[in-house]
């Protein structure tokens, strides 16, 4: 098929995959990459900068899909620690669960998680848009300053710990709640948001009844009299 | 940064392959580990009323025919089998006799593990030099702990190496660090516990043995260690008859368990392994931070 190129990651090194994505995919008319045997391989398909679709046959290891513009990357599997981290557009799509840290700093584009995601999913995510089909673990979105984390699942503990202005949807139960985070009432423009981010995601919740969670703005400014206590 | 790999057979007629199995998961594990590599095999236990104790004779020959002639007129049921400065000896003396006796003869050996079923490796070098200089493909047994080693807070020698054990057929291997090491080793001293290193976790697997001989299972040493033990931690351990893993709290230091009808896989990374048969089918998950997983060989 025309503007399809398959690697194989039994036979191929990864660094020459990923310089195929940096320096030969852009412009030259490849619309999809494929690659098989990925095998947990690190940094499959990081920093990649072009409108291309590139299919991951398998489980991908730390960072997959790290920093991503533009691309459109599905895991068909499970993701290590840390994938789509510090992603600025595009999409990333895992078919199975992510590790630590998933969309960690992320910018913008939209990450898909269709099983659970582990602790620290959305750390300090500063635009990226994150949608997980189960549950999160502890101390997600710590700290997370801009885009939306969609939970269809469970949060753990600790849950929008020091949150800046990102907001949280939660389907289930939060086991507990960071500092300065707490649950707002969901209005109809949350509604809206939820319901066209579910539809990107491909899931067919309703998004009436979810749980707002989002930052007190207690911690904003310095309070000498809290004596450390948050 | 360290690697850890551990897999149980659940069938006997897999036994002979444990070897064959685990040497591409260990190999698979030197990017996080290349300084050192070890491996403890629970195999066929000693006959009854005898021990299995691993020997170490650091760099250099070692005239280990002479060992086991020596052995054999002081020690009763002795056997003996060796594999470059490795050797298994095996006797029904008692432990402190055969302690006092190796500490006299032969002052330059090192004891690794005692046990009816452990027999323990460990050595500086890149895991798959070791798994060749010990030949861990013949291995064969019920289960095993392996760890390969980047050193962050302690020497690179064989002793440093992981797995560290403490009584009889308990193995501990970490991937992380303890922050509070000392204060653990400084109580266990009190209690007459002797170390060997200053290796942080050689604190956590005296601490995890010292509450099984207080009375705890496995279990609840482990809870104990929770509560006691401060830092970052995967633990991966075994016992005679059980493979068990724990994470920290934070659960920074990675770990998957892949699971078939034939067997319980687990590593730092799911890319050591992709090359176990049936991986393809097999149920995968990252243990939960805190949350005991014991499996029963």
């Amino acid at each position: 098929m025309a503007g399809v190129v398959a690697f194989d990651l039994a036979s191929v090194r990864l660094r020459e995959v990923n310089r195929f994505l940096h320096r030969d995919a852009p412009g030259n008319g490849t619309r999809r990459v494929t690659i098989a045997n990925p095998d947990g391989a690190h940094s499959i398909a990081v920093g990649v900068n072009a409108p291309i679709a590139i299919d991951i046959d398998g489980h991908a290891g730390y960072y997959a899909g790290g920093m991503n513009q533009h691309a459109e990357i599905t895991i068909r599997g499970n993701a290590g620690p840390g994938v789509a981290e510090g992603m600025c557009s595009g999409r990333v799509h895992v078919t199975g669960f992510a590790s630590v840290a998933a969309g960690a700093a992320g910018h913008g584009g939209l990450l898909v998680v269709d099983g659970d995601a582990s602790l620290r999913c959305g750390i300090s995510m500063k635009g990226i848009d994150i949608v997980v089909g189960g549950s999160v673990g502890d101390y997600s979105a710590f700290m997370a300053q801009a885009g939306r984390l969609v939970v269809c699942g469970d949060a753990g503990d600790a849950l929008g710990d020091s949150l800046y202005e990102a907001v949280i949807y939660v389907r289930g139960n939060v086991k507990s709640l960071g500092a300065d985070a707490h649950e707002e009432p969901m209005t109809d423009a949350d509604c809206a948001a939820l319901g066209g981010l579910l539809a990107q995601a491909g899931f067919t919740h309703d998004p009436r009844g979810w749980k707002r969670v989002a930052s007190m703005r207690s911690l904003y400014h310095w309070n000498a009299d809290a004596n450390q206590e948050y | 940064m360290c690697g850890i790999v551990g897999l149980l057979l659940k069938k006997p007629e897999l036994r002979s392959d444990l070897g064959r199995m685990m040497v591409p998961m260990l190999v698979g594990m030197t990017e996080r580990g290349p300084d050192s590599a070890g491996m403890a095999v629970y195999g066929a236990p000693a006959a009854d009323g005898s021990l299995k104790f691993s020997l170490y004779s650091g760099a250099g020959r070692f005239d280990w025919a002479a060992l086991e002639a020596a052995a054999r007129q002081v020690l009763a049921g002795v056997a003996l089998e060796a594999i470059a400065n490795h050797a298994v000896l095996e006797t029904s003396e008692p432990v402190a006799r055969v302690k006092a006796w190796l500490r006299s003869s032969f002052p330059e050996l090192s004891l690794l593990a005692v046990g009816r079923a452990i027999d323990l490796y460990k050595d500086v070098g890149a895991p798959a030099e070791i798994a060749a200089r010990y030949d861990f493909a013949r291995l064969s047994g019920t289960h095993l702990v392996g760890h390969t080693r980047m050193a962050t807070e302690s020497a690179v020698t064989p002793a440093h190496a992981h797995p560290f054990t403490a009584g009889e057929d308990f193995c501990l291997v970490h991937n992380g660090s303890l922050s509070n090491p000392g204060s653990v080793r400084r109580r266990l001293q009190l209690q007459g516990i002797p170390f060997d290193t200053d290796n942080d976790t050689e604190a956590a697997c005296r601490f995890i043995e010292y509450r099984m001989r207080e009375g705890d299972d496995l279990q609840a040493a482990l809870r104990h260690g929770f509560d006691e033990l401060d830092g970052f931690y995967t633990f991966l351990m075994g016992t005679r008859d059980e493979l068990a893993i724990v994470r920290d709290a934070f659960s920074c230091k990675p770990a998957i368990v892949a699971e078939t009808d034939d067997y319980v896989a687990i590593s730092s990374e799911f890319r050591s392994l992709a090359r176990l048969p049936g991986i393809r089918h097999a149920s995968l998950f990252e243990p939960k931070p805190e949350e005991i997983y014991v499996w029963r060989a």
